[in-house]
């Protein structure tokens, strides 16, 4: 057989994804947080409807960091994060792979606004001259970078109004169809303040009981984080994931079980705030990529 | 039935009574929400070209076409042309009908051929084939990185991105579901 040409042509790219995962390190050290390393086998994932997880042996693994890395919050851990892949049943396509690495990081003692201006020190860390070209266009990463509200981004592009999109289950379909392609390509954007229906562990805005404090950034039209200020109220996410798991179940999909000790431990949160990157996307912006099956090494189909 | 799980590209659906095949799949999410399955569609019978976008929950009927073994023998003013290995009846298949795998196309292979009533309206190839190639720039002495690549043009005409030690008259593999490279054939 003559060499895996498919896998040896990578290299560049495999190259960079280094480099970017060292300087990604690099910058979390200097600003005095904790790079920690929680079990990526679970017997709890936090229950979401839409997201399916992978069993294992009776347990699962992890569909994200965020339970273990909060309880680390709880016990006085105030700045940690962790680079670590993940697992989600079913999710595979351009932008998606069912095993994907993911960068989470959580503050203690600030709210979503603080995660915005990480991202922006961060993603103008690894990008010196503040400049991107992506698929053709070039992107200025000057921050600040534009803050739209969901409610803002529905009444400019979308054809229904929000709570009527959300009455019809047209939501997903029309941030995907009607939204994402009509957000500025030229410049980052975060999409912030959700429905509350759409962010099972975030934090009620004050004074908005049906907004939650979520933000999303988008590069190029990519999704590439999503965050948000912690609910820490134990009884409010009890009754989120009660919610989750009855919608699970009316569904016909399989039940999951509660996460406990979590939900114990939830009640010693201090105000914080937490946020998910993709790394695999990371990779694909910086490198100029379109598929993500070409900056990761192996794909499932290649095993 | 299948399922939005079983969606993906070259499946044949049946829409409204008339055969389509997803030409282009993707899959998506936004943020934590509903999984959104892209699909470009062609209906096999009249060629029409447009998008539809599925919802986990949906599900689609198989197209159940019947399939035909043929020969490839030539192309002509009527298109390209196959022989019914039972009945010896020839049909043309248009150029609009074969799209990409016409450049995956020997003389004398044998492929499965769709049928709508007594039409010819799809094709089926094998997984890979064997091509010949008639372009390529040569074979930098030194150049031994791995990875290096470059543009090679086959018999049929099709060009696709080969290792960079490929050269004129090799014989390489093609994987036809992908159009990419596969590997060198030993002669």
């Amino acid at each position: 057989m003559e060499v895996n040409w498919r896998l040896a042509k990578k290299r560049p790219v495999l190259e960079q994804r280094a480099r970017i995962l060292q300087q990604i390190r690099a910058f979390f050290s200097s600003n005095n947080f904790l790079e920690v390393d929680t079990p990526h086998r679970i017997p709890a994932n936090a229950p979401e409807f839409y997201i399916d997880a992978v069993a294992s042996e009776g347990w699962f693994l992890h569909t994200s960091p965020e339970l273990c890395m909060k309880r680390l919050l709880a016990a006085g851990y105030e700045r940690i994060f962790q680079i670590c892949h993940c697992w989600r049943a079913g999710e595979e396509g351009h932008k998606h792979l069912p095993e994907y690495n993911m960068l989470e990081w959580y503050r203690c003692h600030c709210d979503y606004h603080q995660l915005m201006q990480d991202c922006e020190d961060l993603i103008c860390r690894l990008c010196e001259n503040r400049l991107l070209h992506w698929q053709g266009q070039p992107i200025d990463l000057t921050p600040p970078w534009p803050r739209l509200t969901l409610s803002e981004a529905f009444s400019r592009y979308s054809p229904v109004p929000l709570r009527t999109a959300l009455a019809n289950n047209q939501f997903d379909l029309i941030i995907d169809r009607d939204i994402e392609p009509q957000l500025p390509a030229d410049r980052p954007l975060f999409l912030y303040d959700y429905p509350l229906e759409q962010a099972s562990l975030a934090r009620r805005k004050p004074g908005s009981p049906d907004v939650a404090e979520r933000v999303e950034l988008y590069i190029g039209g990519l999704e590439l984080a999503n965050g948000f200020s912690e609910l820490n109220d134990q009884n409010e996410q009890r009754q989120r994931f009660e919610q989750e798991e009855k919608l699970r179940r009316q569904a016909g999909k399989t039940p999951y079980p509660t996460p406990q000790k979590f939900l114990d431990e939830l009640a010693q949160l201090p105000p914080s705030a937490g946020i998910a990157l993709g790394i695999d996307r990371l990779v694909m912006l910086m490198s100029d990529t379109h598929q993500i099956e070409d900056v990761v090494s192996f794909t499932p189909g290649d095993l | 039935m299948y399922s939005c799980s079983d969606l993906k590209k070259g499946l044949k659906l049946l829409i409204d009574g008339d055969p389509h095949v997803i030409v282009q799949y993707d899959f998506t999410k936004p943020g934590k929400g509903q999984a959104l399955y892209k699909c470009k569609l062609r209906n096999m019978i009249t060629g029409a070209l447009f998008d539809r976008t599925y919802r986990s929950g949906e599900s689609f009927e198989p197209a159940g076409l019947e399939e035909r073994d043929m020969q490839y023998l030539y192309q002509d003013e009527t298109g390209y042309v196959f022989m019914d290995m039972k009945s010896y009846e020839q049909i043309p298949l248009s150029e609009e009908t074969l799209g990409d795998d016409k450049y995956f196309l020997i003389d004398n292979m044998e492929v499965k051929i769709l049928m709508y009533g007594e039409r010819g309206i799809g094709i089926s190839l094998p997984n890979f084939v064997n091509l010949r190639v008639t372009q390529a720039d040569p074979w930098v002495k030194g150049d031994t990185a791995a990875g290096n690549n470059k543009p090679a043009t086959v018999e049929t005409g099709y060009t696709l991105q080969v290792p960079s030690f490929v050269e004129e008259g090799t014989l390489i593999q093609i994987d036809t579901r992908t159009g990419e490279y596969a590997t060198r054939v030993k002669e």
